[in-house]
């Protein structure tokens, strides 16, 4: 990407990221929010993430898949276990190093 | 200890901004191995160091941000990182919805500067504290100037350290985002079923748009989190609201 426009991506995302967190603060006052529309936005979260994963972690190489598999379940099952997020970081990073270097 | 803090020789305003740095701790503690890896990753995927970091200044949402790297390295256009970030993001009116319902005694102005610190994290800790007519902008400015500063501080370290690190790790490197992402969500996904099924159909709607409607990846990414996330609409109607449930 050019390099005026990259910035002019960050500060799209400040704007459109501070503009959410602003207005309540001004307009409070005048603001009633139905309950669908705050379960809604609470569930956003969950669904991010979800999309974020699938299938993205399959293109952490190109044109090989088995490092986003390897490196995805050795995730899942660190975080299953509820290890603090930084092993889940590091069992995943040291697991696809490991699967490279055996593969050569 | 009461009696200590009483006497104490800082002013009221002092020892609130003391107590605000304190609870913001456990919040610099949780930051900064993640900034670092967003400094990491941003330099490795190709922005320029002071790109990264004038991204973690700017925008301060440490989900989007790291969403924004991911997509530019996949080659998505800028519109649409934009409006993925505004998506994500979105979510950040609820908890200011919540938070500035409990802020009612500071002014205006005080409401608007602070809106810029919250954050999922400062969020929950600001809004557990009982004492909410306590916060005052000294301890709030503390609280929050301790998570911007690790987190800002965090993506300089970690957009440096990159440099130092070999091909092969740096392969490793990749997966961390998605190990990230997986490790929110997998302890959510184990306490709620229905956080569980929301996630699931939300990946079942993005391997739709990708493969069957042969969507860019990041309107899918959009597409899939818009409707997944509906699905919260039914299953929590029952419920009480976000708002209801943290102001104590």
């Amino acid at each position: 990407m050019e390099q005026y426009l990259l910035f002019a991506v960050i500060l799209g995302m400040a704007l459109v990221t501070y503009i959410p967190r602003l207005l309540p603060a001004l307009f409070l006052d005048q603001l009633q929010m139905p309950s669908w529309l705050q379960n809604w936005m609470k569930s956003i979260p969950y669904a991010a993430l979800g999309a974020l994963i699938f299938p993205g972690i399959l293109q952490v190489q190109e044109g090989d898949l088995s490092p986003g598999i390897v490196g995805g379940i050795v995730a899942v099952i660190l975080s299953f276990l509820k290890v603090n997020l930084i092993y889940v970081l590091l069992g995943s990073i040291f697991a696809v190093i490991g699967w490279e270097y055996i593969r050569g | 200890m009461e009696r200590v803090l009483k006497t104490a020789p800082m002013g009221k305003k002092g020892k609130s901004l003391y107590e605000g740095i304190l609870d913001g701790f456990p919040i610099s503690i949780g930051y900064i191995p993640i900034s670092i890896t967003f400094g990491m990753i941003a330099v490795q995927e190709g922005l320029h160091l002071w790109q990264a970091i004038a991204m973690s200044v700017l925008v301060f949402a440490g989900a989007s941000q790291f969403m924004a790297i991911n997509m530019l390295t996949i080659g998505v256009g800028a519109f649409e990182i934009i409006f993925a970030t505004f998506i994500l993001n979105l979510r950040h009116f609820i908890l200011s919805v919540s938070m500035m319902n409990q802020w009612k005694h500071l002014s205006k102005k005080s409401k608007a500067f602070f809106s810029f610190g919250l954050t999922d994290e400062t969020y929950s800790v600001f809004s557990m504290k009982r004492k909410q007519r306590e916060q005052d902008k000294y301890y709030i400015g503390g609280l929050i100037g301790m998570s911007y500063i690790s987190w800002i501080l965090g993506t300089v370290i970690g957009g440096i350290f990159s440099n130092f690190i070999s091909p092969l790790v740096s392969v490793g490197m990749s997966i961390t985002l998605y190990a990230m992402f997986i490790g929110l969500l997998v302890p959510e996904m184990k306490k709620s079923w229905k956080v569980t099924l929301i996630a699931l159909s939300s990946i079942l709607l993005s391997i739709f748009f990708n493969f069957y409607i042969g969507l860019s990846s990041g309107w899918s990414i959009i597409l899939s989190t818009l409707m997944g996330s509906s699905l919260g609409i039914l299953l929590y109607k029952e419920e009480k609201s976000v708002e209801k449930e943290v102001s104590i």
